[in-house]
């Protein structure tokens, strides 16, 4: 029981309905968030938190399969960037992650301004598109290695039966070949990915703004540069980000497609610290070599992320 | 309706055992302690799997009470498994591991002494090779099963054809018969690929044969000699002259695929190409129509400067020390190894794996196909193993997995690097593990 004001001033005592204290509880805000939130968090903390806990911890030691080791500070840092195996396989990230990124963004956005016109059997051919994405990677990466094998590859027997080669192309069998390999094969199964989303953000923008533009004199490219361009470049951004993080730690399109070779040319620093780490019992370097994707990955997302923030002020 | 109480249910279902299992949420104990989880790699010779899925896990039930639960993966995805098996003190009982990777685990197993000593006993003795690489401290670490020996595989009639009437007995004449191979679009195949089996047992022989090795006695790194630099400085014309360029990308089933397509006249394999071509007449046929094991033969890797060499890859069974079951495992192991018992493996090979220990050089099953004859002694001409003039330990183990000496020829066979840069490029990378530890 409560008292409450009337309607003329006096005050009564009514009776309102028992609050449980669960209800109460749930209509704290406070209470609310951190109920919803704890999962989330719990789940960071198990599967996120606590292996990037570890790594660092292993990597500060001599830990080996079997064998707890001992703490041995930065040596395996040290030993990771003497390793000519790892400065070629960051080198090698480093290539994948950026041409990789280029291509994606460029044939993206092209699919994606092709997508949004108006055609026959649009739907058919956006979910269609979507079709190198939803594969699992390990499988598309056998039909791929299959594809640059480098006796059966189906692609020199067309091109020496079309005549355009006398030799087999060395798709796999040779350093620089087999990393533009790769690079093709992720832009393939990025592509989608940047498209779907650019085409969302697309589709935010209003078609007055071209149909101004276009009554002001400006052709295609002008609308695409100066319209387009600027009010996609957040979404652009975002799905940039991803993309970086994804590539530059991308593991299973190399290890299917080249295994790190030929003669480890195609390492990537994930195939490298799994190779080490995992495939060879040294966890406590394969954890350095991997924990050297961190500082780059970190300046990557905090450039664009202060980016996005500078574009949000503007 | 009758009550039926919840207590009245336990009392029935009890005799059936069931509400121990309701009760605890998990299976009776003598169940789980009676199973034997092995994990293998997927055989070459699939009958070979089949034996123990099919012959093994039935016949060991009725004479051990053993469940025998047989797992098979690809070789190369097998020191990952263990690695994160030993890490969650998880995973199979029984590990299939490879060449020296007991000296990586060995910390993690369980002593398999008393089955080695006594199949050693009872079989003839041992090889040296699987010795050293399951014994370590005088206490054996895992029990050796097989070998596979590497040979060539050739075309009889093609080396015919470009005027060897035997299999080269030197590099010097395996180049000069590649190079008309080649010239008829009948190239060698091999690879020199970041892979377990094909690449390294080439490449270390190779190097042996040469007269070069990674350390001396003291375990001092003298990889760079010049007689190392003369055996790249071969291969890498070699290479050109006289295989398959895409061998660089090469796995170990390419080979395999290429040689029964007819795409190339000689590769070093295990048997696998000969036992899939006998059991395939049908279908892989020479160009004339004859099946196509008619025109295989067998040889060893030739003769170098410095002597003759050969690797075959050693398959070792190690008994996990996190195991529930470490008891039934050595159980199973004492079982499989018994001669009635394991030749009913050993005969599905047809000489793909030999045993490891002498006894099975004198099996009648070697009388039986002249073309794996060479298959029979093999293990005799291993002389020496990875990480020689040293011990095949942990160091040995992690330049295996660098694939430093594999990736050496490679550099050079590719033209990315001249045959003394990638010789200086190895013995840097063989430094830095010998004196890092």
């Amino acid at each position: 029981m409560n008292d409450a004001i009337v309607g003329d001033g006096r005050r009564s005592r009514v009776s309102r309905p028992r609050v449980s204290r669960l209800t109460r509880l749930l209509e704290s805000e406070k209470a609310l968030a951190t109920a919803l939130l704890t999962p989330g968090v719990a789940i960071l903390a198990i599967f996120i938190a606590y292996p990037f806990v570890m790594a660092l911890w292993f990597s500060l030691t001599s830990i080996r399969v079997g064998d707890e080791g001992q703490f041995v500070g930065l040596a395996n840092f040290t030993k990771a960037i003497n390793d000519t195996i790892f400065q070629q396989a960051f080198k090698n990230t480093v290539f994948y992650t950026f041409w990789a990124t280029i291509f994606k963004l460029a044939l993206g956005m092209w699919l994606a301004l092709l997508l949004n016109r108006h055609f026959r059997f649009k739907r058919i051919v956006r979910a269609s598109m979507l079709l190198p994405f939803i594969i699992p990677t390990v499988l598309s990466a056998f039909a791929w290695r299959w594809m640059f094998d480098p006796t059966f590859s189906v692609m020199n027997w067309a091109l020496y039966h079309g005549g355009l080669i006398t030799d087999r192309l060395p798709f796999l069998s040779s350093g620089d070949w087999a990393m533009w390999c790769a690079v093709v094969v992720n832009t393939w199964r990025g592509m989608p990915f940047f498209a779907i989303t650019l085409l969302a953000g697309l589709q935010t923008i209003s078609p007055d703004l071209h149909e101004a533009a276009a009554l002001d004199g400006a052709n295609a490219w002008d609308r695409f540069w100066h319209v387009t361009w600027p009010l996609l470049l957040p979404v652009t951004l975002v799905v940039v980000v991803f993309s970086v993080i994804q590539t530059f730690s991308d593991f299973q399109l190399i290890y299917v497609l080249t295994g790190g070779g030929p003669a480890n040319s195609t390492h990537l620093i994930a195939t490298y610290a799994y190779q080490i780490g995992v495939a060879s019992g040294l966890l406590g370097e394969g954890a350095a070599l991997s924990l050297f994707m961190f500082p780059v990955l970190f300046a990557v997302v905090w450039v664009q992320l202060r980016s996005l923030k500078r574009m949000d002020n503007a | 309706m009758a009550r039926f109480s919840r207590r009245k249910f336990l009392q029935y279902s009890g005799a059936t055992g069931m509400a121990g299992i309701l009760a605890s949420h998990r299976a009776p104990v003598f169940a789980q302690a009676n199973t034997v989880h092995i994990l293998r790699w997927n055989d070459f010779v699939p009958a070979a799997d089949k034996v123990l899925r099919e012959v093994f896990a039935p016949e060991v039930q009725k004479a051990l009470g053993l469940k025998l639960n047989v797992e098979t993966v690809n070789a190369n995805d097998i020191p990952a498994r263990a690695t994160s098996s030993i890490q969650s003190g998880n995973g199979p009982d029984i590990i299939m591991i490879l060449n020296n990777y007991p000296h990586l685990y060995s910390s993690a197993a369980v002593d398999v002494s008393a089955v080695a000593e006594e199949v050693a006993k009872a079989q003839g003795g041992i090889y040296e090779a699987a010795t050293q690489l399951n014994r370590i401290g005088g206490k054996w670490v895992s029990m050796p099963w097989s070998m596979v020996p590497a040979l060539i595989a050739y075309r009889k009639s093609w080396f015919e054809e470009a005027g060897a009437k035997s299999f080269p007995k030197t590099w010097k004449e395996y180049h000069d018969v590649g190079k008309k191979l080649k010239a008829a679009k009948r190239p060698i195949g091999q690879t020199l690929g970041n892979t377990f089996g094909d690449a390294p047992t080439f490449t270390y022989p190779l190097l042996w044969s040469y007269g070069g090795q990674e350390v001396d006695a003291k375990g001092k790194v003298v990889l760079d000699s010049k007689e190392t630099v003369e055996s790249v400085r071969f291969m890498a014309q070699f290479w050109k002259d006289a295989h398959d360029e895409g061998g660089l990308a090469w796995d170990d089933s390419n080979n395999n695929r290429a040689f029964l397509s007819g795409d190339i006249s000689a590769s070093l394999n295990g048997a696998s190409i000969y036992v899939a071509a006998l059991n395939g007449k049908d279908k892989f046929k020479t160009e004339k129509g004859a099946p196509l094991h008619t025109d295989i033969l067998h040889a060893p890797l030739p003769a170098g400067p410095k002597g003759q060499h050969g690797y075959h890859t050693a398959f070792n069974h190690m008994v996990m020390k996190y195991s529930k079951n470490a008891k039934g495992a050595i159980e199973f192991l004492r079982w499989a190894h018994k001669k009635e018992n394991y030749e009913k493996w050993f005969t599905v090979q047809k000489g793909f794996a030999v045993g490891p220990t002498r006894e099975w050089e004198k099996h009648p099953m070697w009388n039986q196909d002249p073309v794996m004859k060479p298959f029979q002694t093999a293990p005799l001409l291993q002389k020496r193993l990875m990480g020689y003039q040293g011990q095949p330990d942990k160091r040995a183990a992690e330049a295996w997995n660098k694939f430093i000496v594999t990736v050496m020829y490679a550099r050079a066979c590719g033209g990315q690097m001249k045959p003394e840069e990638a010789v200086k490029w190895a013995a840097g990378e063989l430094g830095k593990i010998y004196t890092a530890t």
